[in-house]
């Protein structure tokens, strides 16, 4: 159908793609530029005072937060993966999809309920109490304490894209490095790992994005980094320049890690080395490292997962029978609607962008998608007032066009209804999905294309038979992430919901926002429980 | 070369399809319907936006539509953000009302030219002037008291007196705090500061802070969970937590006191709201806060929360008579957003975290 075209379409598609690619990066940067606009505007008085008393350890927590936990998400995820996707032991199919469950818990929930298990007040500091009197025992509320809770809820993004790699890089690499004499051990480190760095090194960034951005659990730990700077800049001295310029060195520290991790595997093609490991493939691990590696699941799980919940649900049992009301159907539809449909616009908005990267030969578009990663660094209420603004600005502007133009008035055609609130996530969670996509994509090489086409394969076909099939797995994932991600979401949901459309979110707010925090666990454990089926459903798809 | 191009068409149909989906899915049947509601300008109508959380407020808000036939829409979120949205909505907003858990907020939006003043004689009667905007931008519709609470096994009264006293060695490793964040106790030193002045009161919070047990506390349950518990002694608080707690737990060793009523009184400070600058239905807006100002409005707005009226008039709900009465602090609440940017530099230099 395109025959017409074929002398000309690559150099139109090829602009056709930085095109795309500029207009999706633009989505994103009017948001940051909105934040950043206050970047020149003087605020001396409250920069002395937060050089002075803030600023330093708020750097320094900042630091230890984001290398704890890029350490924490590495080491977690990245062997949870390696023993799930390439080894043998008992219960590994459950722990396949278990491992993944702490990423229905919100950070910050987990967070609280950490500290109420967990504090001097909580119960085992009390028995413990009971039984030897007066004792140091190590306290949760610490920089110790954030890390691990914030290690637990975010190290699924490196498990699941990590698996990801090695389900797809195949056992047969490891097999050539130990027939070249290389231990297992050897082989792991020297080719599996560095095979799978981008997967690996994507779903870390991931992870630090998400830590950076975090406001909910550093709040309950009361632990000060960079956003609570921002928001103390922003809420307690209401100065907006300072917050803005706060938030802007945020953005500029992300974009350097990106860079940074970019320039680092410039150059170097990954591709798949033929057909996915199944069972046969697997190393059947023995004796203790059998059982060694069953605990070490269970462990995971239990801690992240299976004991909060029920104290979770523990709470929401106290709490059920005055508070559960038809509403919460209500609430249940409104999030899953939200998820779904953001999760459909971002993949597709993030497969645009990642196809946009991939035919460019320009380094421009390479920037341009970079740039389109950033608003997952943002903090989630800092972006929600970024989009916000232009928004409504815009919906102003049409409607007094319209009045002068047509003498029709059209009211809000934007501000209160759904589209301000997906334009809003999709800016958000762009990076989500574009990860998982766009590392799939990387595995279609050119002289894939090549040998494809040689054999008569092109076009739609092409997509259908090669394409699809190696980015479904990367597809699946990043609209789970990003379900899973708005579900949880609060700032933007606050700040755009339409009239009516209150969330599960919506309602673990109302109940936080005054420490009632046993009644939050209602809907709380409403969201852990919907999330798990898309969790569900996922581990099928990629454990084919 | 290597462009496949019906893939492309495909990815732009498919987003294409998707968005167009997503707009009729969204414009006709979610478009808020404020500026319908505009055309019409009778006062069957209020929307609001408020800080003060939907259990707390539905309540009223369904007993005014049943008892005035008014129908009353509102989204609830955290004063910053509300104050942002309705900054960004300029005349646009459909909001009529502001609604927040403390005045320094009221106080700011009153600063960025979001509220508009109401004459209203009703208002003026029903609400005592140290707890309403002099100029009448902002009405507070309850009184939250921030007192002290002490453990009773290891505490008794007549060690306590002030605030002030708190900051005394006597009690170090004895006290606990909540986060010097949260806009209380911003309020809560704004007034001390009102009092003695700054150089004084920075001494008073290092003095607090060298007598911490802790690190200190996300929220008020947690501070007075460790009082409790016995990790300190005593803490500072808004009532309404401890009533909560106690209702649930009436066992817990812990009292409310009440300090400085030999001087300026206790620390209160308002949940209140303002007509916005560019309101749609402004006499209906008017009429709602005058009803939620009325003697049985102003029990079920405080008693909910186990709050206290702000008409004089009426009394609190028993559990919240129970404790005592006290003196208030005549200040004029609208100085907690005032001096709410000293407070909170002044707690960074004394190191309150």
């Amino acid at each position: 159908m395109s025959r017409p075209f074929s002398l000309r379409w690559p150099e139109i598609a090829a602009h056709g793609w930085t095109l795309a690619a500029a207009v999706i990066a633009l989505m994103v940067l009017i948001p940051v530029g909105v934040v950043m606009a206050s970047l020149w505007m003087p605020a001396p008085e409250i920069w002395a005072h937060m050089t002075e008393h803030v600023l330093p350890e708020l750097l320094l927590n900042t630091f230890w937060l984001v290398l704890g936990v890029g350490i924490g998400v590495s080491v977690l995820g990245v062997s949870l993966a390696w023993l799930t996707a390439m080894c043998e032991f008992p219960g590994r199919r459950l722990f396949s999809w278990a491992l993944m469950l702490p990423m229905a818990i919100p950070a910050y929930v987990l967070g609280f309920v950490f500290i109420g298990l967990l504090d001097f007040t909580g119960p085992l500091q009390t028995l413990l109490r009971g039984w030897f009197g007066e004792f140091a025992f190590p306290p949760i509320r610490s920089r110790g304490g954030v890390i691990l809770v914030m290690t637990l809820t975010l190290y699924p993004y490196v498990y699941l894209i990590a698996r990801n790699a090695f389900l797809t890089q195949g056992k047969r690499t490891l097999e050539v490095a130990q027939s070249l004499g290389l231990s297992r051990r050897a082989g792991f480190f020297r080719v599996a790992l560095p095979m799978a760095r981008p997967w690996i090194a994507g779903g870390v960034m991931l992870a630090i994005m998400e830590t950076l951005a975090d406001f909910g659990t550093v709040a309950v730990f009361n632990y000060d980094t960079f956003t609570t700077g921002i928001y103390k800049a922003w809420y307690g001295l209401f100065s907006l320049p300072a917050a803005s310029q706060l938030a802007s060195l945020l953005v500029m520290l992300v974009f350097a890690l990106i860079l940074i991790e970019q320039y680092t595997r410039a150059r170097k093609r990954y591709t798949s080395t033929g057909r996915n490991t199944d069972s046969r493939d697997r190393i059947k691990l023995h004796h203790a490292a059998r059982w060694s590696a069953m605990w070490y699941c269970a462990l995971v799980v239990a801690i992240a997962f299976v004991i909060p919940l029920l104290q979770l649900i523990d709470w929401a049992l106290s709490v059920y029978q005055s508070d559960l009301d038809a509403r919460y159907v209500e609430f249940l539809l409104h999030s899953i609607t939200l998820g779904a449909i953001a999760a459909v616009i971002a993949a597709a908005v993030a497969l645009t962008l990642s196809y946009a990267a991939r035919h460019s030969r320009t380094g421009r578009t390479r920037w341009l998608t970079r740039v389109a990663n950033l608003g997952y660094a943002l903090p989630g209420p800092v972006l929600a007032v970024g989009t916000y603004i232009p928004i409504t600005w815009l919906d102003t502007h049409i409607a007094e066009w319209m009045h002068a133009a047509f003498g029709i008035d059209v009211g809000h055609l934007l501000q209160g209804t759904l589209l301000t609130m997906l334009a809003a996530y999709t800016v958000r969670f762009m990076a989500v999905s574009f990860n998982p996509i766009d590392g799939n994509m990387q595995r279609i090489t050119r002289s894939l294309d090549d040998a494809a086409r040689s054999l008569g394969v092109s076009g739609i076909k092409m997509l259908q038979r090669v394409h699809i099939p190696i980015l479904r797995s990367g597809l699946i994932t990043g609209m789970l992430l990003v379900f899973v991600d708005v579900m949880k979401e609060m700032p933007i949901t606050l700040m755009t919901r339409p009239f009516g459309w209150d969330t599960l979110a919506i309602q673990i707010f109302e109940m936080t926002s005054e420490g009632q925090w046993e009644r939050a666990a209602l809907p709380a454990v409403a969201l852990v429980v919907v999330g798990l089926v898309p969790i569900a459903l996922l581990t099928r798809y990629t454990d084919q | 070369m290597r462009i496949l191009n019906p893939w492309y068409s495909v990815v732009n149909s498919v987003a294409a399809a998707v968005l167009g989906a997503g707009s009729m899915f969204a414009s006709p049947l979610l478009a808020d319907d404020a500026h319908h509601a505009d055309a019409k300008s009778g006062g069957d109508e209020v929307v609001v936006y408020s800080a003060r959380n939907e259990q707390l407020i539905k309540p009223m808000f369904d007993a005014y539509t049943k008892e005035t036939g008014t129908k009353i829409k509102f989204i609830t979120d955290k004063e910053g953000p509300l104050m942002q949205r309705l900054k960004a909505e300029g005349a646009g907003t459909p909001a009529d009302i502001l609604l927040t858990v403390d005045a320094g907020n009221l106080w700011q939006a009153r600063q960025m030219n979001l509220l508009k003043p109401v004459k209203s004689a009703v208002l003026e009667a029903n609400i005592p002037a140290h707890l309403r905007d002099a100029d009448n931008y902002w009405f507070g519709l309850s009184v939250r008291a921030r007192t002290i609470v002490y453990n009773t096994q290891r505490v008794k009264p007549e060690q306590l007196s002030t605030y002030e006293d708190l900051a005394d060695p006597k009690w170090k490793k004895h006290l606990c705090l909540r986060t010097s964040k949260k806009v209380y106790n911003q309020s809560l030193v704004a007034m001390l500061i009102a009092e003695h002045g700054e150089q004084k009161t920075e001494e008073l919070v290092r003095g607090w802070v060298a007598n911490l047990a802790t690190d200190v506390f996300s929220d008020d349950v947690k501070v007075m969970q460790a009082i409790a518990a016995g990790q300190c002694d005593v803490g500072m608080v808004n009532t309404y937590y401890f009533g909560r707690l106690v209702a649930k737990n009436p066992k817990l060793p812990l009292k409310l006191f009440w300090p400085n009523q030999a001087g300026n009184g206790v620390h209160v400070n308002v949940s209140g709201a303002g007509v916005t600058a560019h309101a749609k239905h402004e006499a209906a807006a008017v009429k709602l806060l005058e009803w939620l100002s009325t003697p049985n409005a102003q029990n079920m707005f405080a008693d909910v929360n186990l709050e206290y009226p702000v008409n004089p008039a009426v009394q609190p709900a028993a559990v919240v008579a129970a404790w005592g009465t006290f003196k208030q602090n005549p200040i004029n609440v609208a100085k907690a957003g005032e001096l709410q940017t000293a407070a909170v530099k002044l707690m960074d230099r004394a190191g309150y975290k």
